[in-house]
């Protein structure tokens, strides 16, 4: 084990350099994100994740997140394990009847400022799932939604830029509320 | 110990395993029923349509599909003569209404009351009977000192939701009961009267973690109703795509598991290993998960020269860079103590069961489809099959590493072998109805598809079958006795499904 602690010291962090294109796009997002989330909230951005219906390809490339060549907890970016810790709600999958109260439930549970952002193309449309009797729709349909990121999934790169968004509408606006987008 | 066996497959030739069907009376289902019962062949699916019920099975006479038809809304339970079915059967009764005669479980299981009408798959119109979804019998308990932890459906992490109704003893877990069905999203009626093209998208989004598998088993199923020959550049490709698609989660849940038990240094080089992977899947065939990829009657995308030489590199590199963390595995006292003897379930309940994939094998359940029913590429390759005994956290997961080294082997070999040619033969509507069957060795297990297709080419019923069905109720039994703070690692070392489950 030490000599891959000592190898990993030795070596430059793979965090930003490994993967290709994706770095230089994940780099340039990386700066302003932490500003924005500095300058609009003073700290870092907390964000906690419900799946309302997905297939779990979503849930893949958010844990893509995490890992240490996105490594969002650097760029001011946390997941917690509690909504009434969080900023964000990050949800995915067309909100299926079953899961319609644990979202709202979930969303109450959430303080205000918050935001929430409907992630992959299930949760703006309902995706390939829309129609079916299972399933409410959109996350729109359920609560109110500050940001779509479309994808099947969005790439983990996608959903930084989704988050920068966020973070700079909230700021231009000034003003601390969530819902003043 | 690990046993190896590379028996080659009884199957051999590259046409998939055909699945005989045949309609049966009220008697012969109840025999065969007993059968499993007694331990004679493994329940493949159970699956109902409106007016019929389908039970797939495998035993000494091979793979065959029974049918037994549905006049007065109700059939006998094979539930109640053999229990893996009894949660197939609660889902047969939400969707379409009928009835298992002798099921004692009279709960719902997919439907949580929430839904605007009820039986949504029987052709009767029938009208819901709305429930609040909270309104549930978890399993009765008594005795002293005993409380409730219920956890869900939505969960602490990023990971799909269920409901986990705990009964402990201080620490001890005395009983866990899950409660799934939250993430249906009723595909099998939007695949109804759906064209193949749809179906196959429906079917790709099933179990995003298992969108090859899940593609792989559909498409040979239609190439089964159809009889259509896929060419063999399309063949090859196809398992290049489902080893890639296993080595990955392997990766991840390598990570998980180890992160669970608080280990983060093997989690975080998991972690790259698994993006230089789906990286790699993303220059090669334009998605990370290569999703809608394999279409019926081939694949959708070739794979240039340059592209097969870096699928070759990242393999060569992995290799060495994974056996480092297997080591640190290996040589932390630590890890081992919370993976070793931890939800261990017995080699009797598996085979009972026929639970698939590292649950199964780790628990000596020597079966992988690849090699035992054989599908075309993997007839041309000598299939490796680990199996253990231990029926641990820390067997399932040295499967996952046994099977990551087997599948780096097989992705050389894919890539040295790579044939030129088409990649996908013309779709063929027939005139008449047709069926087939698809089954895949998905990471996670054996995936069943069967769909039937009407004379005008759209799908008049389709199913598939996560293998999740046979592992879920295992992990209740896994996790008893054990301490509670020892769920996650428990739960992470299944990795079953929700939504392949949920449907
Ligand atoms: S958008 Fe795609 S990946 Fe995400 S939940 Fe829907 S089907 Fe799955």
């Amino acid at each position: 084990m030490r000599s891959l602690l000592f190898k990993s010291l030795a070596k430059d962090p793979v965090t930003i350099d490994g993967p290709g294109a994706d770095a230089r796009a994940a780099k340039e997002l990386a700066s302003t994100l932490d500003d924005l989330a500095r300058r609009v909230l003073g700290r870092s951005l907390v964000i906690r994740e419900i799946d309302a219906g997905s297939c779990n390809g979503c849930e893949l490339e958010i844990h893509a997140l995490n890992n240490p060549v996105y490594d969002l907890e650097r760029l001011g970016l946390k997941f917690a394990a509690s909504p009434r810790h969080a900023d964000v709600l990050l949800v995915t999958g067309p909100v299926t009847h079953n899961m319609r109260m644990a979202l709202e439930r979930t969303w109450r549970a959430t303080p205000d400022p918050k935001w929430v952002v409907a992630l992959g193309d299930c949760a703006c449309s309902g995706g390939v799932f829309a129609g079916s009797y299972a399933c409410v729709g959109p996350v729109s349909a359920v609560v109110p939604v500050d940001l779509h990121i479309t994808g099947c999934p969005p790439r983990p790169v996608e959903i930084l830029k989704g988050l920068v968004a966020l973070l700079d509408a909230a700021s231009r606006s000034g003003a601390a509320g969530g819902r003043s987008l | 110990m690990v046993r190896r066996s590379r028996k080659s497959s009884k199957h051999a030739g590259a046409a998939p395993r055909s699945w005989p069907r045949r309609v049966v009376d009220a008697k012969a289902w109840v025999a065969q029923a007993e059968a499993l019962g007694r331990g004679e062949g493994d329940l493949v699916a159970l699956f109902g349509e409106a007016d019929r019920v389908h039970m797939a099975v495998r035993n000494t006479a091979g793979p065959q599909i029974l049918t037994l038809a549905v006049n007065d809304g109700r059939f006998p339970s094979v539930g109640s003569r053999h229990a893996p079915a009894i949660r197939l059967e609660r889902a047969i009764r939400d969707l379409f209404g009928h009835e298992p005669i002798g099921l004692a479980d009279t709960r719902p299981w997919l439907d949580h009351g929430a839904w605007p009408l009820a039986a949504p798959l029987s052709k009767r119109r029938l009208a819901a009977a709305p429930r609040s979804p909270t309104e549930y019998k978890f399993l009765p308990v008594e005795g002293e000192d005993l409380h409730q932890i219920p956890v869900g459906p939505v969960h602490a992490g990023i990971i799909e939701p269920g409901h986990f109704r705990f009964t402990a003893n201080g620490e001890t877990v005395v009983r866990l009961e899950e409660r799934l069905g939250y993430v249906h999203k009723g595909v099998e009626w939007l695949m109804q009267g759906a064209t193949v093209e749809r179906a196959a998208t429906l079917v790709g989004r099933v179990s995003g973690d298992s969108t090859v598998a899940y593609a792989f088993a559909f498409a040979l199923a239609v190439e089964t109703a159809l009889r259509i020959e896929v060419p063999v550049r399309a063949v090859y490709l196809r398992a290049l795509m489902a080893e890639l698609e296993r080595i990955a989660n392997h990766l991840g849940d390598f990570g998980a598991v180890c992160n669970d038990a608080t280990f983060v240094l093997i989690h975080a080089h998991c972690g790259i290993l698994r993006e230089q992977v789906l990286q790699a899947s993303d220059a090669a065939f334009g998605h990370r998960l290569m999703r809608d990829c394999i279409v019926p009657g081939g694949v959708a995308t070739d794979i240039s020269a340059e592209n097969i030489r870096r699928l070759k590199a990242l393999v060569e590199a992995i290799g060495p860079r994974f056996r480092e963390l297997v080591t640190i595995y290996d040589d932390t006292p630590s890890l081992q103590d919370r993976t070793v003897t931890t939800g261990t379930v017995s080699g009797d309940l598996v085979r009972r069961f026929a639970a698939g994939g590292y649950v199964g094998r780790a628990s000596a359940r020597d079966f992988d489809v690849r090699r035992d029913l054989a599908y075309a590429p993997y007839e041309k390759f000598a299939i490796d099959v680990p199996t253990l005994q231990a029926g641990d956290v820390d067997a399932r997961l040295r499967i996952r590493l046994l099977e990551i080294e087997a599948s780096l082997k097989l992705v050389r070999r894919i890539l040295e072998g790579l044939p030129r040619g088409p990649l996908r033969a013309p779709m063929r509507a027939a005139k008449d109805e047709r069926e087939g069957v698809g089954l895949v060795e998905g990471f996670r297990g054996d995936v069943f598809v069967y769909v039937r297709l009407a004379a005008d080419g759209t799908v008049a019923r389709c199913h598939p079958r996560d293998p999740s069905w046979f592992q879920w109720p295992l992990l209740e039994v896994a996790v008893k006795d054990n301490i509670v703070a020892d769920f996650p690692l428990c739960n992470k070392s299944f990795n079953c499904s929700y939504s392949g489950h949920d449907l």
